[in-house]
């Protein structure tokens, strides 16, 4: 099927004849394995078919049915061992003809899970595998060079190979020495990159001698700058260094960090006259799991604080699935005897959380917060504004940003933040390369990360973008990839220090003075670093190049959000809101939503009918059902906006179905609703 | 060069495999086996192009049940052993044709919930091999027939992950390197069973637009290897399912896959000038319909069959 020129056809005499010889041996194949018949004529039958079709599975089967028929485990070891070499045999045969027959490999693989044990040429097997990989190929058609070690590029063989390793215990080690000596041979070999990988990381996991973290990533580390600084070209060996070494020297032994609202040492105001609550966010750059009134536990003068359910900021509202962002509602009541006094400490503790990646919290983590509790102003009763109505940002009002906090000592920390720096170093020095400059962009980003320093912070980001820019110029196939990693960029320099953040900061006067940051016209097409806006309760990103909403679903406190002129182009891409449960106001007016997808990007990003997920059996209306299935989660939504949007459906139509479905909606496209 | 796409050509290549006359050439006998394939493939392609009217829905589904195995499992042709592969091609056929009302449900979802391992992968056959496609398999199939809870859908979905590679690709089991086709079944799957989470889009998403060839403007399956249409398929659709797709330069992959038709005879190769086949035209157009090249109908990435047939079968008790 791959690979056959188009004017190579043969002639039709002679395919005419192949066709009826191979037409006879499969009727007579059939009736064979039909009929359950296993003589030597029938199996050679099988053996002749196969070695003109190998893909013809029935007859790989039969052959499995014919060999359990002939021995069995009294059976002689001669025997045996003749008949698994007749096998292994037809596989050779068959894979000359294909060397890419699934069959064919498993046949192998099956023979020798079976009997592997009372073959004597077992050791045999590696060095078959060896010469085959090496051997380098002289076909006529393939003209380029570099395909004449397509053997090594078989994927068949590379897996077959991890079966043999096991079957005949060779080591680790020895498995790296070959796969050196692939690299040796061609140095853009995928398979042997990816085989190194899989090799490296378990030798260091079992801490195999000569195989400590620090030393195994420096030698990689110059092995591979060998293969890369020299040959740019070459993809493969670039993403052993940047997929695979540098992430392991970023991400070993890395604590876990977390970022909450509020956050400690930070004050805030609850407004009510009798009861409320208010939430407790957390938010962990690994996925975690087990958070609960157990491993998180609150120490306050409120009532009632031992049973806060925690929940997962996920569709699935289990406290064993992993998620970043976790929620709970820390309730109050005036008539509760620390309120005489409108001013009280929460202390919250973690423990015993564990992340995705292994990541155990050996020591408790604390943080204490302050709340003031005024006698409240009525919410907000006009339409919100985003045009007026706003006061600057008073600086001495400052928040501590938000930043990371690392959940435990780092322990790794001074060697990998040396090997970057000496990366970095190389990387700066190569000439125009595209792999080179986003490397160097990505490691500039992982050492802001690393910088606690506050007088340093924040110091790479113009050249980051710089990077991003150039990028962009260079290869401007992968333009839209390059521009989301600049929106990233920017949106953590906007956020690294208070002082550049209190630019984009004001509060809203009509809604009892929140906090609104504005990032609109930046050209975002990404949103990121919301780590850092956990506190924020108005969002402007209108004017930008957005296409989904994905990120927001961390920013728990939202009540306004605004992303009218952006490039959203359907319901599903704004299903990240559907967690924002104080959503209040939401202006998506002037994007390119109309409610019938030629092809939905985020239709399995959001839960439906169509992944299994979300309630099932819940009746879904046919007609509007993604409109319905992101709309219904807006239980306090008064304000809608979806003007300029090319809608399919009629004004009249839609508007009466958005108002069945958002129960409290009082504005729709600007408009007042009556009863 | 090709600048616009030859339907109706691809449509008569299409029927001419599909009728009597062409069963006898050495290309189709060797096929035979895995006509259930081929026959999802090209029904699915004039699914696309609003001509599955074309064919005979009796003539097809009768075929289809003959190859219906005692165990439930269909087979790739009348008389060949049943597998996976070929039975979810045989549901994915009657679910075209509106038909899958015929199936004994029961009988078929029983045959493959039954071929799920204890560490929650899935053989393809009774022989036992075992390949993250069958994962997909499984879990499509099952999802159309909607019997997904007759399997381990958690260990299903773990296994699949520990199939993650580094470069957030996936291959055929653990510690398999990553190849497009996989990644399609492992994130497809995970689509399948609202799992996306457990993905890391941005690291495969990298990997997966750094397949286009700048030269060609095709895809390939893993670094360093040639472009091939069926790649368009493959890596598209992965990266339509975690929304990266923007990240590829789409005008240039339209090219690829028009210039590798046979603009004379009709069908799609798996790349220009080489030869055609049933194999390569589905992928072909079906990588035009997720790049919404006008004309032809939107696939749905996860199930590889029509959107509209999807929703009907989905949205429906």
């Amino acid at each position: 099927m791959h690979g056959r020129g188009r004017n190579e056809a043969s002639k039709p005499e002679e395919t005419a004849a192949k066709a009826l010889e191979l037409r006879s041996l499969q009727s007579q194949f059939m009736s064979n394995h039909h009929q359950k018949i296993y003589t030597q004529e029938a199996i050679q039958l099988s053996a002749k078919l196969l070695g003109i079709n190998p893909e013809a599975y029935t007859a790989w089967n039969y052959r499995k049915l014919a060999l359990v028929s002939r021995i069995n485990d009294d059976s002689d070891p001669s025997l045996v061992n003749s008949i698994i070499d007749e096998e292994l045999g037809v596989v050779k045969k068959a894979l000359d003809r294909n060397p890419k027959s699934y069959e064919a490999w498993y046949h192998r693989k099956w023979v020798l899970s079976k009997k592997g044990h009372y073959y004597t040429s077992l050791e045999n097997e590696l060095q078959l595998l060896n010469d085959y990989q090496k051997q380098q190929l002289v076909n006529d058609y393939q003209k380029q060079d570099d395909r004449k070690h397509d053997n090594l590029r078989n994927f068949h063989a590379w897996n077959y190979r991890r079966f043999v390793v096991e079957l005949t215990e060779t080591s680790a080690e020895d498995e790296l020495q070959y796969t050196n000596m692939i690299n040796d041979i061609c140095f853009s070999i995928y398979s042997a990159w990816h085989y190194r990988s899989v090799l490296v990381s378990s030798l260091v996991a079992k801490k195999a001698d000569g195989f400590m973290p620090k030393e195994t990533i420096r030698r990689e580390l110059d092995y591979v700058h060998n293969a890369i600084f020299t040959d740019e070209v070459k993809q493969s060996g670039w993403f052993y260094y940047y997929l695979w070494l540098l992430d392991q020297t970023l991400k070993m032994e890395t604590p876990l960090r977390f970022s909450s609202w509020p956050s400690d040492g930070s004050i805030i105001t609850t407004f009510c006259s009798e009861s409320g609550s208010f939430p407790l966010i957390l938010y962990f750059d690994q996925a975690v799991s087990g958070v609960n009134s157990s491993t998180v536990t609150i120490d306050s003068e409120l009532q009632g604080h031992e049973d806060l359910v925690w929940e997962p900021v996920s569709d699935n509202k289990n406290s064993q699935v992993d998620s970043c962002v976790w929620v709970a509602h820390l309730k109050f009541d005036s008539r509760e005897p620390c309120f005489s006094r409108n001013e009280y400490k929460v202390k919250v503790s973690l423990g015993g959380i564990v992340s995705s990646m292994g990541c155990n919290l050996s020591t408790p983590y604390e943080f204490v917060f302050t709340v003031l509790h005024t006698v409240g102003e009525s919410s907000q009763q006009g339409i919100v504004s985003w045009t007026d109505g706003f006061d600057n940002w008073d600086d001495a009002q400052s928040k501590d940003l938000n930043s990371l906090i690392a959940l435990d000592a780092d322990a790794g920390f001074e060697w990998r933040k040396k090997a970057i720096k000496i990366e970095i170093d190389h990387l700066r020095n190569l000439p125009d390369s595209k792999f080179g400059k986003l490397i160097l962009a990505r490691l500039l980003m992982a050492e802001e990360t690393m910088i606690s320093d506050d007088a340093v912070k924040g110091f790479h980001y113009t050249e980051i973008l710089q990077l991003y820019n150039d990028l962009i110029a260079l290869d401007s196939w992968h333009a839209q990839y390059y521009k989301d990693e600049h929106s990233v960029a920017l949106l953590h320099k906007v956020t690294s220090s208070t002082k550049s953040m209190s630019r984009h900061l004001f509060r809203y006067r009509k809604m009892n003075n929140i906090v609104c940051l504005r990032l609109n016209n930046l050209t975002l097409s990404r949103i990121a670093a919301v780590e850092k806006l956990l506190f924020v309760q108005m969002l402007d990103l209108s004017h930008n190049e957005l296409h989904s909403a994905e990120g927001l679903e961390a920013m728990q406190l939202l009540c306004c959000l605004n992303l009218s002129h952006n490039r959203i182009r359907s319901f599903s891409a704004l299903d990240s809101l559907r967690h924002l449960k104080q959503l209040r106001v939401l202006n998506v007016s002037h994007n390119h939503i109309r409610g019938e997808n030629p092809v939905d990007t985020t239709r399995y990003l959001c839960s439906s009918p169509l992944s299994n997920s979300g309630e099932v059996g819940r009746e879904v209306p046919c007609k509007y059902w993604d409109v319905y299935l992101v709309l219904r989660d807006f239980m306090e939504m008064k304000q809608f906006d979806i003007r300029g949007n090319d809608l399919i459906f009629s004004g009249e139509e839609f508007s009466s179905f958005v108002r069945q479905v958002v129960p409290k909606l009082v504005w729709l496209d600007g408009h007042k609703l009556t009863n | 060069m090709a600048d616009k796409l030859v339907a109706d050509k691809h449509l008569r290549y299409i029927l001419n495999l599909m009728a009597e006359k062409k069963k006898e050439s050495f290309e189709s006998v060797v096929m035979d086996h895995l006509r259930m394939n081929g026959a999802y493939w090209g029904l699915t392609t004039l699914s696309l192009l609003d001509k599955l009217g074309s064919v005979s829905e009796d003539e097809v589904v009768s075929w289809v049940m003959t190859c219906q195995h005692e165990s439930g499992g269909f087979a790739g042709n009348t008389g060949h052993d049943p597998h996976v592969l070929y039975t979810l091609s045989a549901v994915q056929i009657l679910a075209l044709f509106d038909k899958l009302n015929i199936l004994d449900v029961e009988k078929v979802s029983n045959y493959i919930a039954g071929l799920q391992n204890e560490d929650g992968s899935f053989s393809g056959d009774i022989w036992g091999e075992v390949d993250t496609r069958f994962s997909y398999i499984a879990i499509c199939c099952l999802s159309i027939l909607k019997c997904l809870d007759k399997i381990n859908v958690k260990k299903a979905v773990d296994y699949i992950v520990s199939c993650k590679n580094l470069d957030g690709g996936f291959g055929c089991s653990p510690g398999a390197e990553s190849h497009a086709g996989q990644i399609f079944c492992c994130v497809g799957a995970l689509a399948i069973t609202g799992n996306l989470h457990r993905v890391d889009k941005d690291l495969l998403g990298w990997w997966l637009c750094e397949r286009q060839d700048y030269e060609s403007g095709g895809l390939n399956g893993r670094p360093e290897k040639l472009p091939d249409v069926c790649y368009s398929w493959w890596v598209l659709s992965s990266l339509i399912m975690i929304d990266r797709v923007h990240w590829i330069e789409k005008a240039k992959l339209v090219k690829f896959i028009l210039d590798s038709q046979d603009m004379d005879n009709g069908g799609i190769s798996d790349r220009p000038s080489y030869t055609v086949d049933i194999f390569h035209t589905y992928f072909g157009v079906a990588g035009l319909s997720l790049l919404e090249y006008p004309g032809v109908k939107t696939i749905d990435p996860a199930y590889a069959l029509p959107v509209h047939v999807i929703n009907r079968i989905l949205f429906t008790k």
